[in-house]
This record gives C-alpha cells, structure tokens and sequence, in this order.
C-alpha cells in the first residue's frame, strides 16, 4: 500500500545547525506515529518542512506518492495536511468559531452551511462550545491548545500533524483529549504526534519515531522502543511522565 | 444532534438595516428637496465615503497599507476625458469601461508592488502614483502638465438643462457608493473575507489553514483598483476639468482618505461612514479659516489617536463588538426540542 505519507532523505540546515539529516520514514493511511526526541531536536522543525512553511534544504516528501515538495504550504493544506501549532497561533480577533470556519472553508473548501455544521460538530467534540463566541485572543494556554486541535481538524485533513497538545494538561482534561484523538483516529484520519506527555502518546500511537540532532535514530514498536537504550539515555530527565 | 446554529443577524443590525434603507431612500429624493450647492456637497460626501470605503478594505482588512490610490483616481479621470474626447464614448457608457481598465492596469502594478512589503510597499504604490502622474503630464492630446476640459458639447449629451446633469451627477455619486459599500459588505461577509481578516490576524495560521495569502491580497488590490477608478471617473466628470496634478493630488485623493479612515475606526465596515461625517463636518465648519483647517484636521487626528487608538468607531463599538453591518457569525444554542 503506498504511504499516506512519505520522507525521503529530507534535509535541512540553519547554517551549522542541521535540523533535518537525511530523514526518511513513511507513514501508512490510518496509521498515528508517535514522535519522540529531546528539544532542539528538529520534531517542529520536520512539521515545518512537511507543511510548507519552511523550505527544505533537499529531499522528498510525499503524499499519497505525489511529491509536494514544490508545493507552497496553503495548497499542501488542501491537498490533506493539517497541523497543530506547539506555540498557539490563533486567529486573535476572531472567535473560536471563526477559526475553525476559516479551516472548514479554506482548508476542505466547504460551503458555508456544511462548514458551519463540521465546525460546530468539532467544537463540541473538542467541549469548545460553550466558548463557540469568545474572541480567540482572549483564551487561556489550554484554551488556545485545544483551538489549534479544532481548527486542524476542521481542515478534515487525510493527514493531521499534532505539536505538543497535551504538555500541561491535568489528568481528567488529558483523559478527554486522548478520547477526542481516538476519535478522530476512528474516523480514519493518519496521524503524526508529537508529544513529550509519554503516556498520552503511548495510549494512541501504533508506531513511535525518535529523532535527534533532526536524524531519526529509531523507529518501532512503542514497547520495544521505550526499552531501547538510545531513548533512555535520551529521556533519562523526563522519564517522570512515563 | 447538534442543537446550535449559526447567526449572523442581530436585533441591531437589522434596525441599522432599515434605517439604511430609509436614508437611501431620502437621499435618493435629494434633487427634489436640496439646493444646487448642497446637492453637489452630498455628491462629494458619497464619492469620499466610496475611496475611504475601499481604502479601508485595502489597508484596514488585507494590510495592504496604499499611499498611493490616487494613480487609479487619477487614471480614472484620464481615461474617462479620453473615452469621451477621442473616441466619442458617451461619459455614462464609458463608466464602466473605465471600471473595467481600472482593474487590468492594477493586475501588473499589483504584480510588481507586491515584492515589497510593509514600509516599502507604502513607498512603493506612492512613486508608482507618481509614475502615473508624470506619464499622464506627457499626453499632449490631454493638455500635457496644464490638463484639459470636456467639451460643452461632450458636457451637454449628458442629460438636458443643468439641473438634469447635475442630478444625474449626484446619483451617480449615490450610485457608486452604494455599489462600494455593497461590494466591500458582500465581500467581507463571504468566505474570502473570513479568509482575509485570518491572514490579517495571523499569515502563518492562514496559509497553514489553506489561504492562498498572495492570491487572497491580489484580488482585493485588482478588485480596490477597479472601483476607485470609477470612483475616480466620476469626480472628474463632476468637476469637468482635470490636469495632472489635481487628478493624482496625494492631499486630496489619499492624505483625506487616510485621516477619514483612521479617525473613523480602520478594520471596521462603519468607521470610514463615521470618518467620512465628522471630515466633512469639520471641513464645513473650518474651511472659511484657510490652513488653519488643515492644522485643525491634524490636531483632531492627533487627538482621536491618543483618546480613541481604535477610531471613534472602536470607541464607540467598545468592547461589546457592536456591529450595524454585522460580518461575525455568532453560535447560538437553539431551544431543545429533543429532551
């Protein structure tokens, strides 16, 4: 079956500072990859590059094994990647609702009455609801996180991209977050995860990847990776979270 | 089920609405029931709420920040002399001809203007109104640098008897901004203007989310060109002369718009309404002092900026989010009808 997904030798420096070192991995339709490594390890930067926001140095990506590397990020988008943002990036002036209508209307072209009923479904999937009306810009943190979870699934992507949602989150609210994401799982949606909260990741994903110094340096089952001695000497300070 | 909906109309808007309408409607009387002199001052007020209404959609909602709109005025009024003048083309059926020439020349300005950015675009579109004016002093057939006047024949096909033309000159003043106002509301309320106030919130998101950011600002610029070109056409129609530095004057076409926007509430459908009633009111009131007026316009723009950072509008709107031309769409929860 070809990749939903697909990273062949993707590579990308700042000057002396590679974040991408001939990265290469694939990722089946229906499939959530779990993506480990410690910070400044390049994981941001990959969702960067898969986006189109940032240009890659050299490289393949591919979805569905068309590359898109010549694409620019909005059409990426349209064509079925979907992404949350580590640091929130809403919309400040306008509501929650807003958001997620311009990601129904833009990103999966819905009409208006269709984009309004996806949104609506996914701010109550997501408990945003009651909040459906509060300017964007006046949210708290977690507020905002669970706004970037909205707005990418609005963009009903084939393939959602998911930065640190869950790092501060309590125990009940980390519970209804891993609910909504194998909710979206369910509905066949790919997904890629980022996430230093080890046991939210654990719950969801069928496939963890670890990267450093943007190299990928293993890839397997969850199990046997977290067994792995490369990632214990990289989590050795964060291990508290397993 | 989903028991919410959508709402996009308020007890409000929709009085603001009928209210609107009734203005229209008196407004449209005015040639009936308004002297000559008031007649021709509505007729300005229209024609300066239609280029701040655009102006507003340009540098308020796609943050393209223009200094240099006048080159379509300008252009408009030139190409309406020249219609007329050497090819024989009624003035109302050159109308939208200009319109339409409007909106081509601005497709490769805005593809060269838009390599800059911020800053430089702002310098950018004000030496291209420049390039327009210059270019325009080099048409001898026009008069070259001491401009022109329509004919009285070209003048006297319009309607017959003065008070006709000028009626005729007043509606369609009345005309234009309603299509503008229509226009920059329709367009704003639609999903390319949701698309437009997200990238103006935030260009990473936006493009992320799938807006096409290039695209989204160039058919604003095209669509912004377009109409102030008639916009344009019809103050040179109403004034019957144009030379080059009137038709591209940065004062009147540009420096006016920019401080009836502001003082009004930029980013907002209403503030250039507001803008354009307290200039006019002022300008009234003032203009018999001579350039203290114009230092009287900047003291209340310095004024208005310390008080009011957001316009009299962001005053007026306050937190609340009031709207009279409602473009928010609000969630509402419908009675339960299933428990």
């Amino acid at each position: 079956m070809t990749p939903i997904l697909e990273l062949r030798g993707l590579q990308k420096a700042f000057g002396a500072v590679t974040v991408a070192d001939s990265q290469s991995w694939a990722l089946a339709p229906g499939e959530a990859l779990g993506v480990l490594g410690p910070n400044g390890a390049g994981k941001t930067s990959m969702f960067n590059l898969v986006t189109g926001t940032l240009p890659a140095d050299g490289g393949q990506i591919l979805l569905n094994g068309r590359d898109i590397m010549p694409w620019p990020a909005a059409r990426r988008c349209r064509a079925g990647i979907a992404r949350s943002f580590q640091v929130p990036q809403p919309f400040g002036g306008m509501t929650i609702f807003e958001n997620t209508f311009v990601a129904a209307t833009q990103g999966a072209r819905l009409s208006g009455s269709a984009a309004e009923d996806l949104c609506l479904d996914v701010l109550n999937r997501t408990s945003l609801l009651p909040k459906a009306n509060v300017l964007a810009g006046g949210l708290t943190l977690l507020e905002r996180k669970r706004l970037e979870l909205a707005r990418a699934m609005c963009a009903q992507p084939s393939v959602i991209l998911l930065d640190e949602i869950a790092g501060g989150l309590t125990e009940h609210e980390c519970k209804s977050l891993i609910e909504t994401i194998m909710g979206l799982r369910e509905t066949g949606v790919s997904i890629v995860w980022i996430e230093h909260v080890v046991h939210a990741l654990l719950a969801v994903v069928d496939r963890l990847l670890v990267i450093d110094f943007g190299k990928k340096i293993a890839e397997g089952e969850p199990e046997a990776i977290m067994q792995s001695p490369e990632v214990r000497e990289i989590y050795l300070g964060i291990e508290a979270d397993v | 089920m989903n028991n919410h909906e959508v709402s996009r109309t308020t007890r409000l808007s929709t009085a603001a609405m009928i209210v609107l309408a009734g203005i229209l409607i008196v407004m449209a009387a005015a040639p009936w029931w308004a002297g000559r002199a008031d007649l021709r001052l509505f007729g300005e007020i229209f024609l300066y709420l239609s280029l701040a209404s655009l102006w507003n959609l340009l540098a308020g909602y796609a943050g393209l920040v223009s200094v240099g709109q006048q080159a379509y005025v300008g252009f408009g009024g030139y190409v309406l002399f020249a219609l007329t003048m050497l090819a024989g083309i009624s003035p109302l059926a050159a109308l939208p001809i200009v319109m339409v020439l409007g909106g081509l020349i601005a497709v490769p300005v805005a593809a060269l203007l838009f390599r800059l950015r911020g800053a430089y675009f702002a310098i950018g579109t004000w030496v291209m109104a420049e390039v327009f004016r210059l270019s325009a002093a080099q048409i001898t057939v026009m008069g070259g640098g001491s401009g022109t006047s329509l004919p009285a024949s070209i003048v006297k096909s319009m309607a017959d008897g003065r008070s006709a033309r000028e009626a005729l000159a007043y509606w369609l003043a009345l005309g234009v901004a309603v299509l503008v106002l229509g226009t920059v509301y329709l367009f704003l309320r639609s999903r390319q203007g949701v698309a437009l106030m997200a990238l103006r919130d935030n260009e990473l998101a936006a493009k992320s989310l799938g807006i096409d950011i290039w695209r989204s600002k160039f058919v604003v610029y095209v669509v912004t060109g377009a109409l102030t070109t008639l916009v344009g056409a019809l103050i040179f129609m109403q004034k019957l002369r144009i030379s080059p530095d009137a038709a591209f004057s940065t004062n009147d076409w540009t420096a006016f718009v920019i401080f009836i926007v502001v003082i009004g509430g930029i980013g907002t459908v209403e503030g250039p309404i507001i803008g354009t009633l307290v200039y006019f009111a002022l300008r009234e009131t003032l203009a018999d002092l001579g350039s203290v007026y114009l230092i009287a316009l900047g003291a209340v723009a310095i004024l208005i900026m310390l008080k009011a950072p957001r316009g009299l509008w962001g005053l007026i709107r306050g937190t609340r989010g009031i709207e009279l031309f409602p473009l928010s769409r609000r969630v509402r929860a419908t009675t339960n009808k299933d428990t």
